[in-house]
């Protein structure tokens, strides 16, 4: 199988399983899920750091680059941790409304 | 040796599997908060497996370091300091920025060729990166700015000139993206990154505030797609199955949210804003409400202080005033007054699916107290007295009953059954669909101006005075 054919059964199966991951979703957890997702969007940081790697000390690269791994790393991190400030508030409120009821 | 080759990929395909049990976690209320952690740590899985596979010289960590470190630290502090009401334009901001980052990889090899010059694979992957990165950065930044208030909807954007702007803008994008493969660095791959931008602009900006949930949405899985293109671009195949995820998951969530507000995507993307006979940019008209009833925070406090059964309809209106502790407060009073207080949530409330949950989460209301629509709905009847708080369309008995109403058909609270209905606003002005609501007619609502906190706080001291809840505090 040639590299290009297995690239695309990859983004084949990779879509199809997406489309499976979330059937069923309570709309309180929609907002946090999209915010989820948009984190993960950020794995682009595995093309930044390629092409840094790659360089081969090309300056214009490794600025493009470096830019490029900010930009996504800003996704990642901001992501995930606005993600997590979310469903914080939904599992404190799940153990106080526990306590009193 | 065999086994260290082996190693990288192992990384990788552990990585896979976390993200995909990541995000299936985070659709369960009781999993969610892990799943994310177990999806950062599967990135940063990915990482360390890409890491340790390519050689690095000195010098390409000092740049790893550099943008790591600006960008880690803007995200961290972002992430800190942003307030709850604004979680859409975060998101939408985000979003943007992974474009963004796909963007600037294939314009890095598109014109410094790394790996000497592209194949065909690599010039399509280059391309769709360009495009698609592009989009939804421009998209990103446009639907951010909308929902900041930063950018108005344009007049021509209302007419069918944008349609006529974004094909032509289409157009260009597609010379470019046909003439590029031939030169590379040249003028194409220009055309086609500021086509593209202008496009994603050109296309967001015209849709209307109630459907922007839909297009962050949309953008999102966007994201997703020009990260899969990147993979492409510089050969990796881990990047290629997490961008198809995001992908796919994504374009799912989307129709999720069209299927709760009735709308098609197609109606979303191409129809404009909702109700386009509205005038355009006239936010404040109040003509052609006849049968207004306004009245004083007293007389409205005078209401729930009888009341047996009150029901919040909290929406955007609620997110712009940061009221959710003001509402948290006045419901507790009245709880300890023995009246009965429930939240109704529209799937669609604020500017995203979910959005109210999180506010009112984080003013500590109890969970059991948020009730969705179709639980909610059946009580109305029973309900004596209905507050909405800054919602407007949600609450519009046209979708309905009037057929030629642009709402109609959206499943919506029906707040007209209660006895008494109370809105809470800062003007007559339209909702953000742009269109009348028929409710503010009915005999039995009352209108209450103000913004949603200061018109709380005088419902709360109007309790306090009339010596409400004492009894329980003291």
């Amino acid at each position: 199988m040639s590299a290009l054919t297995q690239a695309l059964w990859v983004l084949l199966l990779g879509s199809l399983l997406g489309l499976e991951l979330i059937g069923k979703v309570p709309p309180t957890l929609h907002t946090p899920l999209m915010s989820g997702a948009n984190a993960i969007s950020g794995i682009t940081v595995l093309a930044s750091l390629t092409l840094i790697a790659q360089a081969n000390g090309q300056l214009p690269l490794l600025v493009l680059g470096s830019l490029s791994l900010g930009f996504a790393l800003f996704n990642v991190v901001g992501g995930f941790l606005v993600t997590d400030r979310m469903l914080a508030m939904f599992s404190r409120k799940k153990t106080r409304s526990g306590g009193a009821g | 040796m065999a086994g260290l080759d082996l190693l990288p990929a192992v990384i990788d395909l552990v990585a896979v599997l976390l993200l995909a049990l990541g995000i299936k976690g985070l659709s369960k209320v009781s999993t969610a908060r892990s799943a994310n952690g177990l999806a950062a740590l599967a990135m940063g899985l990915a990482v360390l497996g890409l890491l340790i596979q390519q050689p690095l010289s000195p010098q390409a960590w000092l740049w790893i370091a550099v943008g790591t470190a600006v960008g880690g630290l803007l995200g961290l502090v972002t992430a800190q300091r942003v307030p709850m009401t604004a979680m859409p334009e975060t998101v939408a901001l985000f979003n943007g920025c992974g474009g963004m980052a796909s963007l600037l990889v294939a314009l890095g090899v598109a014109l410094y060729g790394p790996g000497g010059t592209p194949g065909l694979v690599e010039q399509v992957s280059i391309v769709i990166s360009v495009f698609v990165g592009a989009i939804t950065f421009s998209g990103s930044i446009a639907a951010m700015g909308k929902l900041q208030g930063w950018i108005d909807t344009p007049g021509w954007t209302q007419s069918s000139l944008r349609h006529g702007v974004n094909i032509a803008l289409a157009v260009a994008c597609l010379a470019g993206a046909v003439a590029l493969p031939g030169a590379m660095a040249g003028f194409p791959l220009w055309l086609l990154v500021v086509a593209s931008s202008l496009l994603g602009i050109g296309v967001t900006l015209p849709i209307g505030g109630a459907d922007m949930p839909v297009v962050i949405s949309l953008l999102n899985s966007y994201s997703g797609v020009a990260a899969a293109a990147a993979g492409f671009v510089v050969g990796s195949q881990l990047l290629i199955v997490a961008g198809a995820m995001v992908g796919a998951a994504g374009l799912i969530l989307t129709q999720v949210m069209c299927t709760a507000m009735n709308r098609s995507l197609v109606s979303v993307l191409f129809g404009g804003a909702l109700g386009g006979a509205a005038p355009v940019g006239g936010g404040g008209e109040e003509a052609g409400y006849t049968r207004i009833t306004s009245c004083s925070a007293e007389e409205c406090a005078l209401a729930l202080e009888a009341a047996e059964r009150v029901v919040f309809v909290p929406g955007y209106g609620l997110a712009v005033a940061q009221a959710q502790h003001a509402l948290r407060e006045l419901s507790k009073l009245l709880e300890a007054h023995g009246v009965g207080v429930t939240y109704a949530i529209h799937p669609v409330a604020g500017r995203m699916p979910g959005h109210m949950n999180v506010l009112l989460a984080e003013a500590d209301v109890p969970y059991e107290q948020l009730l969705e629509m179709d639980t909610i709905n059946p009580e109305f009847p029973r309900t004596d007295v209905v507050i909405v708080l800054g919602a407007n369309d949600v609450v519009n008995p046209d979708a309905k009953t009037d057929s030629t109403s642009p709402l109609y058909g959206m499943p919506v609270l029906e707040v007209d059954q209660a006895r008494q209905v109370f809105v809470v606003k800062r003007s007559l002005g339209a909702g953000y669909a742009g269109i009348k609501n028929a409710l503010f007619e009915l005999p039995q609502t009352a209108m209450v101006f103000g913004d949603a906190k200061s018109v709380l706080n005088g419902l709360l001291s109007e309790l306090r005075s009339m010596g409400v809840g004492k009894k329980v505090a003291a």
